[in-house]
């Protein structure tokens, strides 16, 4: 027994020390947010700020538009998901409970659609975004993601779990084919929406490769877009406010997954299909 | 109510209901992957009103010179280097956290958190601390280094390195991702095979592995084999914020090479050319794991 405890304690602090490593840009980069420039710039290594300088915020919130570009993520995120869920639930309805002649075809466009990644479209998009004068506009950052072919395949594995004899009951009960799609069906799906709609924050908050190739105008950046900006303009000199910025725009993420660790790991992880 | 009447009321409702998700599937994914197709085999240019039909040469172009061949072997190399080095790593800790939780449920849960944060955060955001840990002068990389008498290296702008350092963070993205998949992995794994493997002699813990953990593994480990090679295709957003594929194009990846050459040089032609090998490669990547997800399916 007490060899087994020492093994124990062992790998536990094998691990510790790998987590640690894992932690380390993130303790980084709220330390280097939070000293001032002196210490940033000393030759030895200082773990900690020797006081916090809440300048470095400040600035980080003044010398660009930061909180816009965070609004922008929640604009553009919430519009997306949004989009994505209102055409997606209903399809995925049709496909698990109903019989029409288009559904096979229709579904086998769902799985070859999980084999294209979105970079593939991206010439053809941009081009069809020019043409429509679209570009620089929040448009140009939703629009393309609102066919999700994940939340489909999702929503629709859901679906036709559940039992027909619910949807049955409730066409009896005289309801219309789009009210029991929203007020049964989508009720019901909670656990899978919620998945998706962790995949689909987490996927669209973070992303740099759209909005670097449809936006230029920086009051429509997203976060990691608006990183970008804040670096190029600054010069890259001026590491203090680059952490706190960047500490800002991964904070709302971060702590979403620390209050709701298990859909986040649910949600990301049930994207296997879809890396 | 006729019958026809009512199946053509039925129709419509298909139709409301499957009609929009399937319009948007057609314009926004299938009729731009064909267009790609077709433009790879032009001259076309942002902007230009006419093109020329070009045969394969922006694929010739592409595996023939310098720069094209660079971002394709740039980009196996990072794969090579990620795949394999992230999924040991992945498969290390989650052996070791499933042990964890075999007497502690907490740490266990701790640890996987600590372990998962890089994949929630925000990429562009942490390869600028990256770039600050990795600083030539200011980085606490080489600060260590310094202290242990071992000279410091430039990490991102040294042509032999750079690549490798991108790696690093690439596992450093993946290795928690692969961790929380490897732990569902082992989770399934009924315990009554140990009991058995003990009783015909794998009294340690490193023959247990290899009789019974690796095997029942298997199904798992390919599925995460593909997903990192799919994951590690893509990179892009590091090199976009970090090196822009330099010095001298010693980090250009696949994707950072289709923003440039279409985005920035508004060759949509040849751009659309490295579209399709980049799709090439993660198609048949994709094929290799469906086949993979539907067996494990099947066997449940």
């Amino acid at each position: 027994m007490h060899h087994k405890t020492i093994k124990n304690g062992v790998i536990l602090a094998l691990l510790v020390a790998g987590a640690m490593l894992v932690l380390l840009p993130f303790f980084w980069m709220i330390s280097l947010s939070f000293k001032p420039a002196d210490e940033i710039f000393a030759p030895e290594i200082v773990f900690f700020p020797s006081r916090l300088e809440w300048q470095n915020y400040a600035k980080a919130l003044s010398s660009v538009p930061l909180l816009r570009f965070l609004m922008n993520g929640f604009i553009v995120c919430g519009a997306i998901l949004f989009f994505q869920i209102l055409l997606a639930v209903p399809c995925a309805y049709a496909l698990a409970h109903r019989n029409f002649f288009a559904r096979k075809a229709i579904f086998g466009l769902v799985i070859a659609g999980l084999l294209v990644p979105y970079h593939v479209t991206a010439i053809p998009l941009f081009l069809g975004l020019a043409k429509l004068d679209l570009l620089n506009t929040y448009s140009a950052l939703i629009i393309p993601f609102i066919a999700s072919v994940f939340g489909i395949f999702l929503f629709r594995q859901f679906f036709a779990s559940l039992p027909a004899d619910i949807i049955d009951a409730a066409r009896i009960d005289g309801l219309s084919e789009s009210a029991i799609v929203w007020r049964i069906a989508f009720p019901l799906a909670w656990p899978a929406v919620s998945a998706f709609a962790v995949f689909s924050v987490v996927a669209h908050w973070n992303d740099l490769f759209w909005p670097l190739i449809v936006v230029s105008d920086p009051d429509l950046a997203t976060p990691p877009r608006g990183i970008l900006y804040f670096r190029d303009e600054e010069a890259g000199s001026d590491f203090g406010p680059l952490m706190a910025a960047a500490t800002m725009v991964t904070a709302p993420l971060v702590l979403a997954f620390l209050f709701a660790q298990r859909k986040f790991i649910q949600g990301i992880t049930s994207s296997g299909l879809k890396g | 109510m006729t019958i026809i009447g009512r199946k053509i009321r039925e129709g419509m409702t298909d139709v409301q209901l499957a009609g929009p998700a399937t319009l948007a599937m057609l314009v926004l994914i299938f009729l731009p992957t064909v267009i790609v197709g077709v433009l790879s085999f032009t001259d076309y240019l942002f902007g230009a009103s006419s093109f020329n039909w070009v045969g394969i040469d922006n694929y010739i172009k592409l595996f023939g010179d310098e720069t094209g061949r660079r971002a394709v072997v740039n980009t196996l190399i990072y794969v090579a280097v990620v795949m394999p080095s992230s999924i040991i790593l992945s498969l290390i800790v989650a052996v070791g956290i499933h042990s964890v939780g075999q007497w502690s449920t907490g740490a266990a849960n701790f640890l996987r958190t600590a372990y998962f944060m890089p994949v929630v955060a925000t990429l562009v955001a942490m390869a600028t601390v990256w770039q600050m840990l990795l600083h030539p002068s200011l980085g606490l990389v080489n600060q260590v280094l310094a202290s242990v008498g071992i000279p410091g290296q430039e990490w991102l702008s040294d042509q032999g390195l750079v690549l490798y350092s991108l790696a690093v963070i690439g596992i450093w993205e993946t290795v928690g991702y692969n961790v929380v998949l490897f732990l569902a992995g082992l989770a399934a794994i009924p315990r009554h095979l140990y009991d058995a493997a003990q009783v015909d002699g794998a009294n340690h813990g490193w023959d247990q592995f290899w009789i019974v953990t690796w095997p029942m593994l298997g199904p798992t480990t390919l599925f995460v084999l593909v997903i990192t090679a799919t994951r590690s295709f893509r990179v892009f957003e590091t090199v976009a914020t970090l090196t822009n594929g330099g010095p001298g194009f010693a980090s250009d990846v696949l994707v950072f090479a289709m923003y440039r050459e279409g985005f920035v040089y508004f060759k949509a032609g040849y751009s659309g050319a490295i579209t399709m090998v980049f799709f090439f490669f993660v198609l048949t990547l994709t094929l290799v794991q469906f086949r993979i997800f539907e067996k494990r399916v099947h066997y449940r």
